[in-house]
């Protein structure tokens, strides 16, 4: 079974090549048959791409702001190696007008090569959501070596939890937007056969969505570790949400401090937890349990989506780079309500969310901080990042306990030339 | 979704069994008919617009079903879905409409003097009286599959065919995208407005794509005559008014609909239709007629006779609450309909209508006295 896709791949790996070199129709015009091409060819003549451009007026998202009409008549027609196309990247952002105050993206990728056939919006969508990151000049650093983190013991009264999370892509395969079944349940067979590899403390196990009995989901609910068909417009509208429950499971280590959500949002969610505020260790489990799933499934002939422009390869241009979100929930009383900490948050490049996670609000006084930046910081950067800022706001709280002043930090350079 | 096929020639190159949904909890008319062997058959086809097996099915594998409530579980991206995809549809119309089988020819009978009748109901117990149906326009793709290009066209040649009405149907066209605060208002107090689908039988399908682009309402001054432009299907005609004049309401509904049929005909995007399966909607149980004519009336008493359920049944109608589909009834008051779509003609089904709902009233009027009813249960229609 596995051999077809590998044969699949290789001339994936051909199609990509193609592809960015700005072949993207050639590379699809391969797989068509004739008579669809002619039906194809009658209508783009009928429906020329400025009677099919969306009304974007009313709209505030990425996509909205990067797409022009001369842009959308230059894709429209393009196809990716897989047959995906401008319109069902963007057919998100088109459905999701979006909110005044909250940019969203507004636009997924299909697969590996839409970053390429489509660059033309991918590139100033990747440079509005990412700082000014330009993928044709910059070069995105990994860097999964947790023993260069310092100080990521954070002080238990205040850190309730520490967890830290990315994505992963197949190479191979399509995106969660695109995928056919057989896809959905490659990418599942592909993890779940490197996870069974997984020893000592990240030996576990696979709950799949389907499957599970009564209990089992109990449980996972109790953990806080079970995902539920998604009810946002703004994955429903980007095809995610097709064939659920099939080929979505859960995996998970004994001890419940690594857990891995396959086929929800991207083929893997990896996802490093512990209640406390050790936050080296937490990453230090995610380095070493990427590192030998990486490595289990390059036994089987497969990798990771990954190039040096990009980084990581996910669904949405929003988690590209190192797709990392560390974070913690702390307590922060005093200094939530001193008017300067959204101002410190954001030198610190850090953003604040309720402890429901993206979307919620805060209760009480206990926060969810995290990283701000995805792309054009290494992982251990933007984790040093965390460790050093919620160090600084958790030294502010014990100034404000004791009555002293805090001082706002000098903002954080954003990225190395 | 518009313009080729969607990974379809690249999904090929997998086995039919990774590639065949799971369907073992499933319950609608498509997975009913649906096997291994059937997908594997049909999987390498595409309209000539490119719409594929999957795409037609997407809708009743996202959406298993409901233990009581069969739905259809398929829609047509486009005419020659039907065509293509004949051995998967032609069961599943089999199945939903009694048994009609693919030689079956429909009637289309759409000449108002026909119905006998009709323009006596008590209006005392009947409310409000409607007919509704759908039509598609030759040459253009279904709303799961349309492009933003093809729905604006069909809506560009629907404002033209509509505001060139007169007389009884001269009117105006409110385009949901621009509406006034105001006419929105009017709109959802006169009952006329249709929201984005939020049911994800629709939305599976792909028919809330760039919502509400294309999109809208056009009726006649007189609110009596409402056509719903690119919601579930290119239009939904609408004929209405208050109280028990079915006939009144029919005669208007035919009348309108011959008129714009013959202007969108000049423009080479007549109706579409064929003898097989008359008039071709998105959804199969559309098919035929696609017409639902109904009432609204009180039948308190008769509705909590144990024979209710029975009499529908034998009348061939359906009850459902005042809110349409899927709701309640309130106060006793049910929305009464025919059940049927293909196989019988519009006349006919109306005539159904018209001549069950009258038995029902005598039949309250009759629980009223305190007076029984049993002699009075029809044999089944």
């Amino acid at each position: 079974m596995s051999s077809s896709f590998r044969r699949l791949a290789s001339s994936r790996n051909t199609a990509v090549l193609l592809a960015s070199l700005g072949a993207g129709t050639v590379a699809g015009g391969l797989l068509l048959n004739d008579s669809s091409t002619l039906a194809a060819e009658a209508r783009k003549k009928l429906y020329p791409p400025s009677s099919d451009f969306p009304d974007l007026r009313k709209h505030n998202n990425c996509m909205a702001s990067a797409l022009t009409p001369a842009v959308y008549a230059k894709l429209r027609d393009k196809l990716t190696p897989n047959n995906w196309t401008l319109d069902q990247c963007i057919q998100t952002g088109v459905d999701n007008p979006g909110h005044p105050f909250i940019k969203t993206v507004g636009c997924v990728a299909g697969d590996e090569e839409s970053y390429e056939v489509f660059a033309e919006l991918f590139d100033p969508i990747i440079k509005d959501r990412h700082n000014g990151y330009d993928p044709r000049t910059m070069t995105h650093p990994t860097d999964l070596d947790a023993s260069k983190i310092t100080n990521g013991m954070f002080d238990e009264k205040y850190v309730l939890s520490s967890r830290v999370r990315t994505g992963r892509s197949i190479r191979g395969l399509s995106l969660p937007p695109a995928c056919s079944r057989a896809e959905r349940r490659e990418v599942e067979r592909v993890a779940v056969t490197a996870l069974a590899g997984l020893k000592g403390d990240l030996a576990g196990r696979y709950y799949s969505l389907g499957d599970m009995t009564e209990k089992e989901q109990q449980q996972l609910i109790d953990d806080h570790f079970l995902f539920d068909k998604p009810v946002s417009p703004l994955l429903t509208c980007a095809f995610m949400a097709r064939d659920w429950p099939d080929a979505r499971g859960i995996w998970h280590n004994n001890e419940k401090t690594f857990l891995i959500w396959i086929n929800e949002e991207d083929h893997t969610r990896v996802i490093s937890m512990e209640k406390g505020g050790n936050m080296k260790r937490v990453f230090e489990r995610f380095c070493s349990g990427l590192k030998q799933v990486e490595h289990l499934i390059q036994e089987r002939g497969w990798e990771f989506m990954w190039n040096e422009r990009l980084g990581y390869i996910l669904t949405c241009p929003s988690n590209l780079g190192t797709g990392l979100r560390a974070g913690v929930h702390v307590r922060l009383p005093k200094l939530s309500k001193d008017p300067r900490f959204s101002k410190i948050l954001d030198n610190l490049r850090l953003q604040k969310r309720g402890t429901g996670g993206v979307d919620t609000a805060a209760t009480g006084d206990t926060f969810d901080i995290s990283n701000l930046d995805r792309l054009g910081k290494s992982e251990v950067e933007l984790v040093q990042l965390v460790v050093d800022g919620v160090n600084y706001l958790v030294e502010c709280e014990k100034k404000l306990e004791k009555g002293q002043d805090i001082k706002v930090p000098a903002p954080i350079v954003q990225f190395r030339k | 979704m518009p313009f080729g096929n969607t990974h379809n020639n690249f999904k090929l190159n997998y086995t039919v069994d990774d590639e065949f949904p799971d369907l073992s909890k499933h319950n609608n008319h498509m997975a009913k008919v649906l096997t291994k062997e059937l997908y594997g058959k049909m999987r390498d086809k595409q309209t000539p617009s490119g719409y594929t097996l999957d795409d037609v099915i997407q809708t009743g594998v996202d959406n298993p079903g409901h233990p009581f409530i069969m739905t259809v579980g398929c829609v047509a991206g486009d005419e020659e879905s039907y065509e293509v995809f004949k051995d998967l549809l032609d069961p599943v119309i089999s199945d939903r409409h009694g048994g009609y089988k693919p030689t079956d020819k429909h009637k289309t009978d759409l000449n108002f003097e026909n119905l006998k009748g009709g323009d006596d109901l008590d209006p005392n117990y009947v409310l409000s009286s409607r007919v509704r149906t759908g039509r598609s326009l030759k040459g253009y793709t279904l709303p799961p599959h349309n492009s933003r290009g093809e729905r604006r066209a069909i809506e560009k040649l629907s404002i033209e065919a509509l505001t060139s009405l007169d007389g009884e149907f001269k009117g105006k066209y409110y385009p949901l995208k621009s509406m006034t605060d105001a006419e929105q208002e009017q709109l959802i107090n006169d009952h006329f407005l249709f929201d984005k689908p939020v049911s994800p039988l629709l939305t599976c399908a792909g028919m809330a794509r760039d919502w509400p682009d294309g999109r809208g309402i056009w009726h006649n001054d007189n609110k009596t005559f409402l056509v719903w432009v690119n919601e579930e299907d290119h239009l939904r005609v609408i004929s209405m008014q208050k109280g028990g004049n079915m006939r009144e309401v029919f005669r208007r509904f035919c009348v309108g609909l011959q008129k714009i049929e013959e202007i969108f005909k000049k423009h080479n995007h007549g109706f579409m239709w064929n003898e097989h399966l008359g008039y071709i909607l998105t959804c199969p149980s559309n098919l035929g007629t696609g017409l639902r004519g109904g009432v609204h009336v009180k039948l308190p008493k008769l509705s909590t006779h144990p024979k209710f359920e029975e009499i529908l049944t034998r009348l061939r109608l359906q009850k459902r609450g005042t809110g349409g589909v899927d709701t309640a009834s309130v106060g006793g008051v049910f929305d009464i309909s025919n059940a049927d779509r293909l196989g019988s003609s519009e006349v006919e089904q109306v005539q159904l209508v018209v001549d069950g709902v009258k038995l029902m009233v005598e039949m309250e009027k009759k629980l009223e006295k305190g007076e029984a009813i049993d002699s009075m249960i029809p044999a089944q229609k």
